[in-house]
C-alpha cells in the first residue's frame, strides 16, 4: 500500500515534469514565431543596403557559409555532356552547378561554367553583424544614399524626411487623445450619478455606437468638412477622432464612474456641494486611473490610424503622418528595405515606448472597454 | 476670461440665493458665455486655417478643445446655478451630458442616417434610384469577390485569433515565464497594420530562384529546396497570408482578454475535478470553458468586427488586387476613387447590417444590466 502510494506520487511528478516542459516548450515556440517577424525589422533597420539586399537578415548570427578558397581552371571548351574531372573525381555538369561536396568538407561549384572555371570551397563560421544607424539619418533627415548597381556603376538617391511626418503625428495625436477626456467625463458622471428623461435612449445610443464602423459616417462628415472649410486640416482629424473615439469613452468612464463609493458623493452633496463642485472636486481626481486608460488606448488608436488620416489629412506632404508616410514609401519604394525597415521601426516607437511604460493601464482599458469593434 | 468667471464663482451662494433667482451672477454668466463662445469661434477660425504642423499649434488646439469645453461648461453652470431651484434640477443633467453625447449625435448617429439616405441615391445624390445600389452590391463581380475575402478574413481571422489566444492564455497561466510570454505575443497590439504590413512584406520578400532570398518564409522554402513563392501575388491563397498579418497583430488582444477570464476559475473547482479523476483536457472543457463563455463570446464578436471592417492590411499590402479586395477597400474605391457616393453609402450600410447582431446583442446586455 504504502509503496504503491510512492510509486504513484513518483509517476505524478513524472507526468508533471512531462507537462511543464511540454507547456514552456510550445510557448516559447509560439512565442519565437511571433518575434520573428519584429525581429527582421530591427535588425534589418541597423543593416547597410546591400547587405540587407544580398543576405537574409538571420545572417547576422553566427552560422557556417561556404566561402571560396581556391579555383580550378578546366581546359577551355571541355564538353559538359561527359563527365568532368576535377580534383580526382568525375562529376556531371548537373552537380557542378548545384554544388558538390568532397568526402573531406569542401565543395566544388561553378565559378563561371562558361570559362570552365570552378570554385573550391571549405565551410566556414561567419556573421554579417556589419550595423549602421545610416537608414535612420537616410529616412528621418532624408540624407542622400549611394548604391552600387549591378553593372559596376553606383546611383545616389536623395532619402526620406519622415521627421516632419512625426511631428505631424504627435500634433494629430495629442489632442485627438486629450479633447474626447473631458468631453466624455462629464458625459459619463452624468449617465452614472444623475436622473433625466432620455437617460436610456441616450446611454443605449452610446453603447450601439461601440460597434458602429466607421465608414458608415465618413461620407457624410467629409461633405460636411468641406461645407465648413475644413478638409485637409488637422482641425478635421481632431474633431473625427473626437467624434469616434468619444462612445468608448464614455462607456469606459461610465463604468468606472458609476462604481464609485456612494457615500463620497452623498456626504459631499450633503455639505451642500453643487453637481459641479463634485465633479471637478471628486470624480474627476478618483478617476484618473480610468482617464489614463482610455487616453492609452485613444493615443494608440489616433497614432496608429490610417484610414480617417488618409480622408480626412490626405497624403500631402506638409501634414501627412507617419502611417500615410509609411504607406506611401511601400507603394514607391517598395524594395528599398533599408528605407522600409528604419522607417517601419520610427513609426511604431512611440506607441512602443508608451506600451512598455504603460502596459497595466493599457491592459487595464482593453478589459473595460473590450466590447469596442 | 476664466479669472472673470472664478471670481464670480467666488461669491457666497447664501440660501437665499439659492432658492431664487441671482440676478447679478445670471447677467455675469450670460456675458461670460458670449466671450467663451466668440473666443471659441475664433479659435476655430485659427485653427482652420493652420495647415502646418507645429508643437504650438497643438498646445493651442487642446487649449481650445479642453479648455474651451471646460470655460463653456463652467460658465453655463454657473448661469444654470443663479436660476431658480426648479430649474436647476431640470436643466444641470443637460450641461453636463450634452456635449459629449451632442457630439456623437453630430458624427455618428446624424452621418449613419444620411449615409443610409445617400445609399438610396445616385453617385453624387441628385437623383433617387431606390434599391439600385443595393442590387450593384449583391451583383458586382469585385463586390462579391470582396464578400467571398471577407468571410475568409472572418472565419479564420476570427477563428484563429481565438483559438491561439485561448491556447496562449492558458499555457502562459501554467508557466513560470507567463508575464514575458504575454507580453511578447500582446507586443504586435501597439504596432499599427501600416508597420505590420511592413513587417510582414518583409516576411514575404520574394528573390528569383537564383538569387538570395531575404524573406524568411521563401528562404524557409529554400531549406527544404522548394522553389521560391510570391506570396502576396498567388491567387486565392494571397488571402490567407494577408490574414496571418491580422493575426498576427490581433491574437495578444484575445489572449489578454481570456488570461484575465482565466484568472477568475475558481481554483478550488478545477482542484475539486482533478481530485475526482478529470483529466487536463476534460477539466479543460467541462469546467473552464462553460466558465468563460461570456469572455469567448465578447472576444468573438470583437474579433469577427474587426475583421469584416479590415481595410489598412488589405490596401497597403495589396491594393486589393490580385483577388484580395475586401469590402473595407471596395468601399474606399467606390467612395474616394470613383467618387460614387450613393454606392459607397450602399457598401457602408451593408457593412453596418453585418454588424448589428452585435449591437442588438450589447443592447440586449445593457437591458438586463442593473440601473437601465
Amino acid at each position: 500500500m504504502a509503496t504503491m502510494a510512492k510509486v504513484n506520487t513518483g509517476s505524478a511528478r513524472r507526468n508533471r515534469v512531462v507537462a511543464s516542459i511540454l507547456v514552456n516548450g510550445v510557448l516559447a515556440l509560439i512565442c519565437l514565431v511571433w518575434l520573428v517577424p519584429l525581429l527582421g525589422l530591427l535588425v534589418s533597420s541597423f543593416r547597410e543596403r546591400a547587405d540587407i539586399v544580398s543576405s537574409g537578415w538571420w545572417t547576422v548570427l553566427p552560422h557556417q557559409e561556404y566561402v571560396n578558397t581556391t579555383q580550378v581552371q578546366l581546359t577551355r571548351g571541355l564538353p559538359l555532356d561527359q563527365p568532368i574531372e576535377v580534383e580526382g573525381v568525375a562529376l556531371t555538369d548537373d552537380q557542378l552547378r548545384a554544388g558538390y561536396s568532397l568526402p573531406d568538407g569542401r565543395r566544388l561549384i561553378w565559378a563561371n561554367r562558361r570559362a570552365r572555371l570552378v570554385n573550391v570551397q571549405t565551410q566556414q563560421w561567419l556573421t554579417n553583424a556589419n550595423f549602421t544607424l545610416s537608414n535612420y539619418q537616410n529616412v528621418l533627415l532624408g540624407q542622400q544614399y549611394t548604391y552600387a548597381l549591378a553593372d559596376g556603376t553606383t546611383r545616389t538617391e536623395q532619402g526620406e524626411n519622415m521627421s516632419k511626418a512625426f511631428i505631424n503625428s504627435i500634433t494629430v495625436t495629442i489632442p485627438a487623445t486629450v479633447i474626447p477626456i473631458l468631453l466624455a467625463a462629464f458625459a459619463a458622471y452624468a449617465f452614472a450619478w444623475m436622473r433625466f428623461p432620455g437617460r436610456k435612449i441616450m446611454f443605449a445610443m452610446v453603447v450601439g455606437l461601440l460597434v458602429i464602423p466607421g465608414q458608415v459616417a465618413l461620407i457624410p462628415l467629409l461633405r460636411a468638412f468641406s461645407g465648413l472649410q475644413i478638409n485637409g486640416t488637422f482641425l478635421a482629424l481632431w474633431l473625427v477622432h473626437t467624434g469616434f473615439g468619444l462612445s468608448l469613452a464614455i462607456y469606459l468612464l461610465y463604468n468606472y464612474i458609476s462604481g464609485l463609493p456612494r457615500e463620497i458623493l452623498e456626504s459631499a452633496f450633503i455639505d451642500g456641494a453643487t453637481p459641479f463642485t463634485i465633479f471637478t472636486r471628486l470624480i474627476l481626481p478618483l478617476s484618473v486611473p480610468a482617464l489614463a486608460s482610455f487616453a492609452i488606448f485613444q493615443f494608440m488608436w489616433v497614432w496608429n490610424d490610417y484610414l480617417n488620416a488618409l480622408i480626412f489629412l490626405g497624403t500631402g506632404p506638409e501634414s501627412q503622418v507617419v502611417t500615410i508616410k509609411l504607406a506611401q514609401m511601400i507603394g514607391s519604394r517598395g524594395q528599398d528595405w533599408h528605407l522600409l525597415t528604419a522607417g517601419g521601426f520610427i513609426s511604431m516607437l512611440l506607441p512602443l515606448a508608451v506600451f512598455f511604460a504603460l502596459q497595466r493601464y493599457f491592459v487595464r482599458g482593453l478589459l473595460a472597454g473590450s466590447v469596442k469593434g | 476670461m476664466i479669472q472673470q468667471t472664478r471670481e464670480a464663482g467666488k461669491r457666497p451662494p447664501s440660501s437665499a440665493a439659492a432658492i431664487g433667482w441671482n440676478a447679478g451672477q445670471f447677467v455675469i454668466a450670460a456675458l461670460g458665455l458670449v466671450v467663451v463662445i466668440g473666443l471659441m469661434w475664433l479659435g476655430f477660425l485659427y485653427l482652420r486655417g493652420t495647415k502646418t504642423a507645429s508643437i504650438a499649434n497643438a498646445l493651442i488646439a487642446i487649449i481650445w478643445g479642453v479648455g474651451g469645453v471646460a470655460a463653456l461648461i463652467t460658465v453655463t453652470n454657473l448661469l444654470i446655478e443663479s436660476l431658480p431651484n426648479i430649474w436647476r434640477g431640470r436643466l444641470l443633467p443637460f450641461l453636463f451630458f450634452l456635449p459629449g453625447v451632442g457630439i456623437l449625435f453630430l458624427f455618428l448617429t446624424i452621418p449613419t442616417l444620411i449615409t443610409l439616405y445617400q445609399s438610396f441615391y445616385n453617385s453624387d445624390s441628385s437623383e433617387f434610384v431606390g434599391l439600385q445600389n443595393y442590387i450593384a452590391t449583391f451583383t458586382d463581380r469585385s463586390m462579391l469577390e470582396s464578400f467571398r475575402n471577407n468571410l475568409i478574413w472572418l472565419f479564420l481571422g476570427t477563428g484563429f485569433c481565438v483559438g491561439f489566444g485561448l491556447l496562449i492564455a492558458v499555457l502562459a497561466d501554467r508557466s513560470k515565464f507567463e508575464v514575458v510570454a504575454k507580453a511578447i505575443i500582446f507586443l504586435p497590439m501597439a504596432i499599427s497594420l501600416v508597420g505590420a504590413s511592413v513587417i510582414w512584406r518583409f516576411m514575404y520578400a520574394y528573390a528569383p530562384a537564383d538569387q538570395p532570398q531575404i524573406g524568411v518564409q521563401n528562404a524557409l522554402l529554400a531549406a527544404f529546396g522548394i522553389p521560391p513563392q510570391s506570396w502576396l501575388t498567388l491567387q486565392p491563397w494571397n488571402n490567407l497570408f494577408l490574414v496571418v498579418v491580422m493575426i498576427w497583430g490581433s491574437t495578444g488582444f484575445c489572449m489578454v482578454l481570456f488570461s484575465s477570464a482565466l484568472k477568475g476559475v475558481p481554483a478550488d473547482l478545477l482542484e475539486a475535478a482533478r481530485v475526482d479523476g478529470a483529466t487536463e483536457v476534460q477539466a479543460f472543457f467541462r469546467i473552464i470553458i462553460p466558465y468563460i463563455q461570456g469572455t469567448i463570446l465578447t472576444v468573438t464578436t470583437t474579433t469577427a468586427i474587426g475583421t469584416l471592417k479590415i481595410f489598412d492590411v488589405v490596401y497597403v499590402m495589396t491594393g486589393g488586387q490580385y483577388g484580395t479586395s475586401v469590402v473595407g477597400t471596395e468601399f474606399y474605391r467606390q467612395f474616394f476613387t470613383n467618387r460614387n457616393f450613393g454606392y459607397g453609402a450602399a457598401i457602408a450600410i451593408v457593412l453596418f447590417i453585418a454588424i448589428s447582431p452585435v449591437l442588438v446583442y450589447n443592447l440586449r446586455q445593457l437591458q438586463s444590466q442593473e440601473g437601465f
